[in-house]
């Protein structure tokens, strides 16, 4: 293999807005104080970034809105303190169990809801959404009902040499980190190859995708599934975050946040929309929030104004300005906003 | 034995009957037509022949192959492909995008969640070779929603023919074409018959009547005449219909 052919390996493995956020992410906790806020914020950026990009998976590249995710981030959360504490605290295994329990319940739904499209996708998926709260709300001997699942340990990270332990905001924030990295090289990888192509093109034209001879609705079980998937492991460590899982971050609210970063970040056309939509939820949240109780209703306000004058998001804007300032932006097979379409002449 | 045969196929849609009883037999290497006057359910018999929709009655054989009710992505696994009368292109893809996505190969790599598609020189040349039949050679990069209205129609037919069918349907190819685009459309079909069997259904008579070997001519739901296009201008119902006088 030449230079040019490791250069081009390189690249398609790693981008620069990808090392950029490496960078910024990866230094976060050693100037978010000084920049006024806090350790715990950088956490559950990297958290809800995951969770976010998970979201974008299905809504932003192929085009399935999922409005019952945080479901699946409760799931994971659970399944994660449910795993410590009954089969072994080891960190591994209680992720993997998040993990594996999320996409187990993810694939189960998406076997009910691949078939369907547009408004009956997402309103299957805030059924299936309700029914996961109600079980969780009820089954109080499992899930600890309303008072949720206390006690949820910071598992130390066993490298077999040594652990690490990270029990700090600090050392946590570098476990979800390498969450975040190893996830989104994955996800890059995925939306680049042909699978991405086709779950792009589903996005966009279905039927059509069917009259090329692919499975659409495999391909749509397993983009579900994968989703799911990864929110469980986002909800693993948020339930390490916070130390508990409840019940709060099944509801449809959270769902809605989730969504609703997806889109103001531009996660229609941009693969880093969801990351630039959880920054700016966040920023909102404690900037607006030192002002006024009532911070929710102009980051909606915000939200409306974007969807109605910029509805390709804060990726839309940085594109703009790209552009504006001549230079051409970069070329990616980002999904954009147009609606799925039925295929049919007749 | 014909390539492709379909008999005595029946399909309703609640209390309204489109098809009472269609029976087609298409042969390899050449271009079948079908004909009719609106409403005459031409396009539900292709939908039904394609596996958009599953016949009420009736089997479809394709190369002695039972097909009946089989999903589209499964006949097209077998050798089918179709062009929609609306156009379905991938819009938000290049040209030469909507191109790859057809071909075979990538199918086949479609779980390869480590492949690279836009380094897969294999693929985008194959495409390019595609795009270039079809002419719009140079055009690759160009996104399919800025395409004019002629070369949307051409790429829309490239990506049946991406697919290396046996058989292609094209469903009103012409459709918004003015004389100029519809010639240089005849004649790319002409070129492409010469490896693919190719069923079209038209409302342009003249131009199915240059093009096609054999006409079926479709009306109540039911094949009220078929033969040569010689044979069919002769026919008593298409010379008194307004379609005998277009062709």
């Amino acid at each position: 293999m030449n230079q040019n052919s490791y250069l081009s390996s390189f690249r398609a493995w790693f981008t620069a807005p990808m090392l950029l956020s490496f960078l910024v992410f990866g230094t976060m906790p050693l100037w978010i104080d000084a920049v006024g806020l806090y350790q715990y914020l950088g956490l559950e950026v990297m958290i809800w970034v995951i969770f976010a990009l998970a979201v974008n998976l299905l809504l932003g590249y192929t085009g399935l809105p999922s409005f019952g995710h945080g479901a699946f981030l409760g799931i994971g959360a659970y399944a994660f303190g449910l795993t410590q504490f009954n089969v072994a605290a080891n960190l591994w295994l209680s992720l993997f169990g998040a993990v594996a329990v999320t996409a187990i319940l993810g694939g189960l739904v998406a076997l009910l809801i691949s078939h369907r499209r547009g408004i009956y996708f997402a309103l299957m998926t805030i059924a299936c959404a309700q029914i996961f709260y109600f079980i969780a709300s009820k089954w109080t001997d499992v899930t600890g009902g309303e008072d949720g699942l206390l006690n949820i340990a910071r598992l130390p990270v066993d490298l077999g040499l040594t652990e690490i332990s990270i029990r700090s905001n600090f050392s946590l924030y570098y476990l979800c980190f390498a969450a975040y990295v190893i996830i989104v090289v994955g996800l890059w990888r995925l939306v680049h190859s042909p699978f991405g192509k086709v779950i792009s093109a589903i996005k966009q034209n279905d039927s059509r995708v069917a009259f090329l001879g692919y499975n659409v609705w495999l391909y749509k079980w397993l983009i579900f599934t994968l989703s799911c998937a990864i929110t469980g492991l986002a909800g693993a460590l948020f339930a390490m975050a916070q130390e508990g899982a409840y019940i709060n971050i099944m509801s449809l609210q959270w769902s809605g946040i989730a969504i609703l970063i997806v889109l103001i970040g531009g996660g229609f056309i941009s693969f880093w929309g969801p990351v630039l939509g959880v920054i700016f939820y966040f920023l909102a949240r404690d900037i607006l929030g030192a002002y006024t109780e009532t911070w929710l209703l102009w980051f909606g306000l915000i939200f409306v104004g974007m969807v109605m004058f910029k509805p390709e998001g804060l990726a839309g804007m940085w594109r703009d300005g790209r552009t504006l300032l001549g230079r051409k932006p970069a070329p990616q097979p980002e999904p954009s906003v147009t609606e799925p379409s039925a295929a049919g002449g007749d | 034995m014909a390539l492709f045969e379909a008999s005595h196929l029946h399909k309703r849609f609640a209390d309204q009957v489109v098809l009472e009883d269609i029976t087609l037999s298409f042969e390899e290497n050449q271009i079948s037509g079908i004909m009719g006057p609106n409403g005459a359910g031409k396009t539900t018999c292709f939908n039904v022949l394609t596996g958009r929709f599953k016949p009420d009655r009736g089997r479809v054989h394709f190369d002695g192959r039972d097909i009946t009710g089989l999903p589209p992505r499964k006949i097209a696994r077998r050798g089918i492909a179709r062009s929609f009368q609306m156009m379905n292109l991938f819009d938000e893809y290049t040209a030469l995008e909507n191109i790859v996505l057809a071909l075979p190969e990538v199918r086949d790599k479609g779980f390869r969640v480590l492949h690279d598609l836009s380094n897969d020189s294999g693929a985008q040349d194959r495409g390019a070779q595609v795009l270039a039949r079809m002419g719009l050679g140079g055009r690759e990069g160009a996104l399919a929603s800025d395409l004019p209205y002629g070369q949307r129609r051409a790429l829309e037919i490239g990506i049946a023919l991406a697919a290396e069918p046996r058989m292609l349907f094209l469903d009103e190819p012409t459709s918004g074409l003015g004389t100029d685009a519809t010639a240089i459309l005849a004649e790319l079909i002409g070129e492409i018959r010469k490896s693919v069997s190719i069923v079209i259904i038209e409302h342009d008579m003249r131009f199915l009547f240059d093009l096609a070997d054999h006409i079926s001519v479709i009306h109540w739901g039911q094949v009220i005449a078929q033969g040569a296009p010689d044979q069919l201008r002769e026919n008593e119902w298409v010379r008194a219909s307004n379609l005998g006088a277009l062709a």
